[in-house]
């Protein structure tokens, strides 16, 4: 299995420089929302382990919320590229910085520290900002996984439209043979690909099982001193809850028109979600602890292509800026962006509230996963208050097309070619997927 | 409160009643060219109790007059300062380019080709006049009377027809519709284990809880004396709710290709009737009597009574394949008649595991939001001359008249209701797992960039390969369309006082 990773290369913006940057990051796109993907700067179609991959100017609307709690609010504008990838983060970035490297400078020119001269990777290197939380739709589900299993897709769709009157006295076992026999040949032909996995580099295996370990014997471990804190942790949260601001006004239409324009251009959408933290150590430890419980759920508990309920998300993640002070959250969602909240919330509403009921004018919260997003009103105005426009977002053109459930569809259109044999009601649900 | 105790003579008209006793109907959109004289015009009917309320009175009312006004109609009326209380949809319009995006309204469908609703044409307000045939024409100039002409420049006045209760493609018509819970009875905070034909009262009037059991957006205004009538907002009871009692109101007028929809099934059935109607029958989800494909079911479904059972009484439950109902027939497009879970959780555990995502592992499971959030009350008319299916296979003659539906809808929040219904579950080429296809009968069948396959429709079969029907033109274009807002008798007041300059 080749495992998905991520980047995410994060620096200052040079306060001159950023309506240069605004500029070539438009250069970019062949219009709103619509990124040239074989563009001069980073021709993204041409890195074949790419799955998502957005550029943007991180520009918080939502800074003048920190003033309730006396927080500074003088922090310089950023510039991210991130991405999502098959492989190893060095590898791409490698790859990346060898493929695009008079783009990459152009770009980084209009950050701050960046020495023309530099060697790209370290200078990448040096600007990584991880996730404290991700999420993978499909673990081991490569780019080139999910071209060939669409391929054979497309293939038996097109074999079985041809021959609609032959299929139609047989059994579904007998289709599924028969359809096998038909990819065995086009396989054979040359015609049709289905690569086998290749085997889980080692060190990832060891550094996974370590991961799965490490969480539940840190807790376990901790648990005297977990359970001693947890009646004062719990009564001063539950009077946070209840004391602190809740900022949900009314949309601003402008903000709201202005992102709509980069929205519904594909069957999937980009989301960039900006904002500050609540200040305090017990608020820290509450989104540290939740993030840290989402990353693990989604890295060894969740079904493959599950978010809790939710089955419309590609690739998600959280990260911290500015020492914990603010954070990002990204996703790549299918749908628009009415029915993608209307998901979280009527799904997943608790698992909304626990990541993000620590954010700064979030609605207000019960017990830390009640109540919150079920104000539907606040937390949508809440939710497109804090979204920002991501400039640039690219979507492997390999899939472009297609949703989350579409590449789960064609992975179990993919499993059932491979078995030998099937019980009739396997059969019969296999044949359902054509 | 009880539902007898309602204050219904607060609600226009439409909210309660299609008005069905009453054959003729007619929509006149207008701009306001005098504000001054269009206020003058309100406020004649408002005195002459002209304007019918949603009161159920010992007889059948023989008239009945709604008016509605869009966002730049109240502006015009002189109140623009309200608007910005009312939802971001409402105060953009449906010609938004984002907007039209999202409810497919490209292409064909496009608004810049609309015969009303976009740029100089888009209304400022609709009066909808409903009488019974015969005095239809007097009753409409009466109503009108001598202000009208001062007042209001109609850019339209579209016609409906009675076409005995089938839509033009000859299909039994508004069989199904929600039943509002006016006495506000129904416990919808819970989590709703079963489809209920019950939906909250603020689903379809402002200023009472949705199915969040929360407020939907409204303007909210100052206490003072030209609010002095308006009732306090339970939410905020120092303000003053310009919008309860009131509610949004979609209209779209859906042009039908009759002749297009049955030679095109008739070419796919090789031109035998069976098939023919078997196919029209897959593709609208029910027959064209109404019966649906789908066996009714023993058990009621709250809300729907026991006349109406033969028709409503059944839910996709049974049929977790398609293979009775396809996936992508109309009807279960519009109304998946889901639950909050996708099969009833036995116990808490179970629940549970559902929530984690850990239920059953097939592929269709609970891919479709719950039905309840997204509910609409239709109130459309048709328009244009019966033509009968095997009318329909003949050739037109030289200069037809065009047929289709007006098609209005109520509802108290244009996107997460009317909006994401068209868009999630009408033009989406992916609802309930499907790939590339849209509603057989409302789909524009444009490609979306990377996903050129718009025009299948599937039918499953049982143990077998789907059916499938291939490159389905567009039946139905978009030929106009605007947000308006359905006040209260009490916001009609309002907007009738006369206004300082």
């Amino acid at each position: 299995m080749t495992p998905q990773s991520n980047f995410m290369v994060l620096a200052p913006i040079i306060p001159e420089r950023e309506s240069d940057l605004r500029k070539v990051l438009d250069s970019m796109n062949d219009g709103r929302g619509r990124v040239n993907p074989n563009n001069a700067l980073i021709p993204f179609a041409q890195f074949e382990n790419l799955h998502f991959a957005r550029l943007l100017i991180l520009d918080d609307n939502s800074l003048e919320d920190r003033a309730i709690y006396g927080l500074r609010s003088d922090f310089p504008l950023q510039f991210a590229f991130l991405g999502d990838i098959d492989g190893e983060e060095e590898t791409f970035l490698k790859e990346l910085a060898q493929s695009a490297p008079e783009g990459l400078r152009r770009l980084f020119s209009c950050c701050c520290d960046f020495d023309p001269g530099c060697d790209l990777l370290v200078w990448m290197k040096r600007h990584r900002s991880p996730a404290i939380a991700n999420f993978v739709n499909c673990r081991g589900r490569t780019v080139r996984r999910i071209r060939e299993e669409a391929q054979l897709q497309e293939t038996l769709d097109r074999y079985v439209a041809d021959n609609a009157t032959t299929p139609g006295h047989m059994s579904p076992r007998e289709v599924h043979a028969k359809l096998s026999e038909f990819v065995a040949a086009e396989k054979s032909a040359g015609r049709l690909m289905l690569s086998g996995e290749t085997p889980t580099p080692i060190a990832w295996w060891i550094g996974n099982a370590l991961h799965m370990i490490c969480l539940p014997l840190l807790v376990l471990l901790a648990s005297p001193l977990l359970l001693l804190a947890l009646p004062f942790y719990l009564v001063r949260m539950r009077y946070l809850e209840k004391t602190d601001a809740e900022i949900c006004p009314k949309v601003d239409r402008a903000h709201s028109e202005m992102l709509a324009e980069a929205e519904d251009r594909f069957v999937t959408n980009q989301y960039t979600a900006f904002g500050s933290r609540k200040p305090g150590l017990v608020r820290l430890l509450t989104i540290v602890g939740a993030l840290s419980v989402v990353n693990y759920a989604a890295r060894h508990i969740t079904r493959p292509g599950h978010l809790g309920r939710i089955r419309t998300i590609h690739f998600a993640r959280w990260v911290f800026l500015d020492d914990k002070e603010r954070m990002v959250f990204f996703s790549n969602y299918d749908g628009s962006v009415e029915s993608y909240m209307d998901d979280f919330i009527n799904k997943t509403g608790f698992g909304l509230n626990a990541a993000f009921g620590s954010a700064i004018g979030y609605p207000r919260t019960r017990w830390f996963l009640f109540d919150g997003c079920a104000d539907e009103r606040k937390f949508k105005n809440f939710n497109r208050r804090h979204t920002i426009p991501t400039q640039v977002w690219y979507k492997a053109t390999a899939y472009l097309g297609l949703t989350a459930v579409d590449l789960d569809r064609n992975s179990r259109i993919r499993k059932g070619v491979e078995r030998l044999s099937m019980s009739d009601a396997e059969a019969s649900e296999w044949v359902a997927l054509l | 409160m009880s539902e007898a105790d309602f204050d219904y003579a607060d609600v226009q008209g439409l909210v309660r009643f299609g008005y069905g006793r009453l054959k003729s109907a007619s929509y006149s959109l207008l701009r306001i060219k005098n504000a001054a004289a269009a206020r003058e015009w309100l406020r004649d009917k408002l005195q002459s109790h002209a304007i019918t309320t949603a009161v159920k009175g010992n007889s059948l009312p023989t008239t009945a007059l709604n008016v509605a006004f869009t966002s730049s109609g109240l502006t015009e009326l002189g109140f623009a300062e309200v608007i910005n209380g009312f939802s971001n949809e409402f105060i953009a319009g449906m010609t938004q380019e984002s907007r039209s995006r999202q409810l497919g309204d490209i292409g064909a469908n496009a608004p810049s080709g609309w015969a009303w609703g976009y740029a100089e044409k888009e209304p400022h307000l609709v009066v909808m006049f409903f009488a019974e045939k015969e005095p239809f024409d007097v009753f409409v100039q009466n109503s009108k009377g001598a202000a009208w002409k001062e007042a209001f420049h109609e850019i339209d006045s579209l016609p409906t027809a009675d076409l005995g209760g089938f839509e033009p493609f000859g299909f039994t018509d508004g069989i199904s519709q929600p039943e509002i819970d006016w006495g506000q009875q129904r416990e919808s905070k819970d989590i709703q284990p079963d489809y209920t034909n019950i939906v909250a009262l603020g689903e379809f009037l402002l200023g009472y809880r949705n199915e969040y059991t929360k407020f939907t957006e409204r303007p909210l205004l100052e206490a003072d004396a030209t609010t002095n009538e308006l009732l306090a907002a339970l939410d905020a009871p120092g303000k003053k709710d310009l919008g309860r009692n009131g509610t949004y109101l979609v209209m779209r007028q859906l042009e039908q290709d009759v002749r297009g929809f049955w030679q095109f099934i008739d070419e796919q059935a090789g031109g035998e009737a069976a098939e023919r109607d078997k196919l029209a029958a897959a593709m609208v989800g029910r027959k064209t009597d109404g019966e649906p494909l789908v066996p009714i079911q023993k058990e009621s479904i709250p809300g729907i009574d026991q006349d109406q059972a033969s028709k409503n009484q059944f839910t996709f439950d049974d049929d977790p394949a398609g293979v009775r109902c396809p996936f992508g027939a109309h009807v279960r497009r519009a109304n998946p008649r889901n639950a909050d879970f996708p099969e009833r959780p036995a116990n808490v555990l179970k629940k549970l595991i559902t929530m984690l995502g850990f239920g059953p592992d097939r592929f269709r499971y609970d891919l479709i939001s719950s039905v309840r959030f997204h509910r609409i009350l239709r109130r459309g008319r048709e328009y244009g001359s019966e033509l009968l299916p095997e009318q329909a296979l003949q050739p037109a003659p030289p200069n037809e008249q065009p047929r289709g539906l007006n098609f209005i809808c109520l509802n108290a929040n244009i996107s997460r209701q009317f909006e994401f219904l068209q868009n999630a579950w009408i033009a989406s080429t992916k609802f309930s797992g499907l790939r590339g296809e849209s509603d057989p009968l409302l789909g524009n069948r444009e490609a979306i960039l990377g996903c050129p396959a718009a025009g299948d429709f599937s039918m499953p079969n049982e143990g077998n390969l789907r059916s499938r029907l291939s490159d389905l033109p567009q039946f139905v274009t978009v030929r106009g369309g605007a947000y308006f807002f359905l006040p209260s008798l009490r916001a009609l007041h309002y907007f009738a006082a006369s206004r300082n300059p």
